[in-house]
């Protein structure tokens, strides 16, 4: 504990986790909203109008929260990760630069029109507002996905004689095939977590019978969006993100797995408990060949298992990031079952009268939120031991001089803000939901 | 390009403390020019919809200051490690404290978020103007490139000072002052009805104040750091910039005897820009001084990255710039004319 290498990373993966809460959900509901905005404008239809309202109310919420916690995210580049930025600030400070510049200005200048201009603004104004702010939240999700892929999977830069990465090309740096691959697996699961909330709100009213056009709308969108999207981030972004890592980071795919031994036909491990000292799965369920396929797209292929590299290549954490990787996918799966059934019903007419799925589609609302908590743990473990992939390891990254006495200060002091900001979130949220949609004459 | 660079952070840097200093300056006032709900709507009604996009200046000059200096970037923020979060933590307060506020119709819950929104912006103009204070003074940077500071030691001078001492709390106070004035004129333009006629009476006597503070900051700083005045006579910059803040303040009182606060406001824009271009001229290539040795000074010159990531980052920034400055230009034309209180569930 008194390592302040401990608590460096300790503090960036609480904040980071915490704060892609919000995020998640105003990426995913921007779109939602979105719809709900155009599906106003073109029927004149005031329940299209009245559902948009609702969730910019929830979107209001959830921005401001993330708007607070992401700021701390920006200053510890400097402040905990010091000797990182100052080799990779040429690179990376691009990113970070552009995000302001170019998301963050368009996002901060419209959220309040959406927000509070409904009746300033015509409607066009309005669903204007909305597509602002869905694409300035997008664009700010790719130059911090972008940074985050050249963590993973460099391009773009020389190391210069005196250590520092410097930028050689813009677009290979930008372009990166691994950020276009993850944006697209990250944006989709963003929109999963929108849905899955839409058609949780709208199951919850519908069992309480109160509320009947907007239970109908949102639970409909919901589950619709849902199964869409829930699909695509499987397949085929998963599964584009799945081979990335196959290609460019083989010891991390063969830790998700828990895979020690190499060899063609590799199983993929359903559960089981890695040991890492003895080298094995215990209590193991496996599919043949599958893991080869996944990975190569053949069933011969040969997947390399964690003996075949250095120890001191592994990822530090094995089990938590086997862990992450099964959660993930697991849920995954879950989730598109779950919207596939919920939809065939609704197809059917039956799913508003389908009581016990209802409580389903309502209590399901985490599981987006711990699939893509669980996915980012796969990313982050994943890339370790390093900072940036086979060029800087963590360790070597940290800020000389801050010691664990300051850093634990700021970590402690960030657990308490974050449990205030919580109880004034589940506070204001609940709020909303009990208030639930009004409509209003125009 | 290196000295293009120092221009553009500095520039960026100097327009957050323009832009989000009057934002401060209305939390400063708040609870004195603003007591009845109806008009404390009307002070956060003013800054609402500007605030966030004036915080971004600040991520979008950081972003400009490690994509440039990244050496800069990370010997300084992790040298004021303790004072960074600080900021940062009140930046959250505050953020949280006016976009929280208006939710509940409850006294006692818009009177905590009053309190928070007041106290935050005390803390962050104080906070930010000794950090100003500390790149004037120096830091203890070694050959390393880096340093560490306690929040406060003796607050003497001397080669190991700590973040607050007496004159960067100096600083401080000559931030505080300055952006309540600042922000007394924005809120005197923009309101009207009790909070207008507050703000009138109080912008002058805030003015007088800052005069006082600037006289005996300056003093300070010509004798915490001799340079400044060494390299004056060499730096044309500098002189254009003392016309610029000259001119602010003489637009300041011009505005004030006149009552056009939209005027006076203008030129306390003016001011600060030019007192912190002044600054900047002054210290230029140096961006973080050494209290111990100037060969260990980190400069524009020796912590830049290379030419191509200067020259790339230039392209994106001309183009992003004006779109910047057009997003305040039509959110200042969209929200024109005096403030009302909003009505409860449709405002801030």
């Amino acid at each position: 504990m008194g390592d302040p290498l401990f608590w460096h990373r300790l503090q960036f993966g609480f904040t980071a986790t915490y704060h892609y809460l919000f995020p998640q959900l105003t990426m995913g509901l921007a779109l939602v909203i979105v719809i709900f905005k155009a599906l106003g404008l073109r029927t004149s239809e005031a329940r299209y109008s009245d559902a948009a309202r609702f969730w910019i109310r929830i979107f209001g919420i959830n921005f401001a929260v993330g708007v607070v916690t992401g700021i701390p995210l920006e200053f510890q580049f400097g402040t905990n990760w010091a000797r990182f930025s100052q080799l990779s600030g040429g690179i990376i400070g691009q990113t970070l630069g552009m995000e302001g510049m170019f998301a963050f200005f368009l996002e901060s200048s419209f959220l309040g029109l959406l927000i509070w201009g409904e009746k300033k603004l015509s409607p066009k104004g309005h669903f204007g507002a909305a597509v602002a702010l869905w694409l300035g939240s997008w664009l700010s999700g790719y130059f911090i996905i972008a940074t985050n892929a050249f963590m993973q999977h460099p391009t773009g830069f020389a190391v210069a004689v005196d250590g520092t990465l410097q930028l050689t090309s813009f677009w290979a740096f930008l372009l990166n095939p691994w950020a276009l691959g993850q944006y697209a697996h990250n944006m989709i699961a963003a929109v999963v977590t929108g849905s899955f909330v839409v058609a949780a709100v709208g199951a919850y009213w519908t069992l309480k019978g109160i509320h009947p056009v907007q239970a109908g709308l949102n639970l409909r969108t919901g589950t619709i969006l849902g199964l869409i999207f829930s699909v695509l981030v499987a397949f085929p972004t998963g599964d584009i993100q799945g081979k990335l890592v196959a290609k460019h980071q083989p010891i991390t795919l063969a830790a998700m797995e828990g895979r020690f031994e190499s060899g063609p036909r590799a199983a993929l491990t359903l559960i089981g408990q890695p040991d890492v000292t003895m080298h094995k799965i215990e209590n193991p369920i496996k599919v043949p060949a599958v893991l080869s396929f996944i990975a190569f797209g053949t069933f011969s292929s040969n997947v390399r298992g964690l003996l075949e590299f250095p120890q001191d290549q592994w990822p530090q954490n094995i089990e938590l990031l086997y862990y992450g990787f099964h959660i993930m996918a697991g849920l995954g799966t879950l989730m598109i079952g779950l919207m596939a059934l919920a939809v065939f019903l609704l197809w059917r007419g039956k799913l508003a009268t389908n009581r016990p799925l209802l409580w389903v589609v309502m209590l399901a609302v985490p599981f987006p939120y711990i699939a893509t908590t669980a996915g980012w743990v796969v990313a982050e473990f994943g890339r370790q031991p390093w900072l940036i992939y086979g060029v800087l390891r963590t360790a070597q990254g940290s800020s000389p001089l801050v010691h664990a006495g300051h850093t634990a200060f700021t970590t402690l002091g960030f657990a308490g803000i974050f449990v205030v900001l919580s109880m004034l979130w589940l506070f204001l949220i609940g709020r909303e939901l009990a208030h639930g949609p009004e409509s209003q004459a125009h | 390009m290196e000295t293009l660079w120092f221009w553009l952070v500095s520039v960026m840097v100097a327009i957050y403390v323009v832009m989000d200093g009057f934002d401060f300056g209305a939390g400063i006032l708040h609870l004195v020019v603003a007591k009845t709900n109806e008009e404390r709507r009307q002070v956060l009604g003013a800054i609402g919809p500007l605030w966030d996009g004036n915080e971004v200046w600040l991520l979008a000059g950081g972003g400009s200051l490690f994509l440039a200096f990244p050496k800069v970037l990370a010997s300084g923020f992790s040298g004021f490690y303790l004072a960074m979060w600080l900021v940062v933590w009140s930046l959250m307060l505050r953020g949280i404290s006016i976009e929280f506020r208006s939710h509940v119709l409850d006294g006692l819950w818009r009177h905590f978020w009053d309190t928070t929104f007041a106290v935050s912006s005390v803390l962050l103009p104080v906070l930010l103007g000794a950090a100003l204070g500390n790149v004037l003074r120096g830091v203890p940077l070694d050959a390393t490139g880096y340093f560490s500071m306690p929040l406060w030691t003796d607050f003497q001078l001397g080669p190991q000072p700590g973040i607050l001492d007496w004159y960067t709390v100096l600083t401080g106070v000559f931030a505080l002052v300055t952006v309540a004035a600042h922000g007394a004129l924005f809120l005197a333009w923009k309101t009207e009805g009790p909070v207008h006629v507050r703000a009138k009476h109080l912008a002058p006597r805030l003015w007088l104040l800052v005069l006082v503070v600037w006289v005996a900051a300056s003093a300070a700083t010509t004798r915490v750091n001799p340079a400044i005045l060494h390299n004056l006579p060499g730096a044309p910059l500098a002189w254009v910039a003392i016309l610029l803040y000259l001119a602010g303040l003489g637009l300041v009182f011009a505005g004030l005897v006149r009552e056009r606060y939209l005027l006076a406001f203008l030129g306390s824009g003016a001011f600060i820009l030019g007192l912190l271009a002044a600054s900047a001229a002054c210290v230029f290539p140096v961006m973080l001084r050494s209290t111990l040795n100037p060969a260990f000074d980190l400069t524009a010159l020796n912590s830049s990255v290379g030419g191509h990531g200067l020259r790339t980052g230039l392209v994106w920034w001309l183009l992003g710039f004006p779109l910047a400055l057009g997003y305040v230009a039509f959110l200042f034309r969209f929200h024109r004319g005096k403030v009302a209180a909003a009505e409860e569930g449709e405002g801030y």
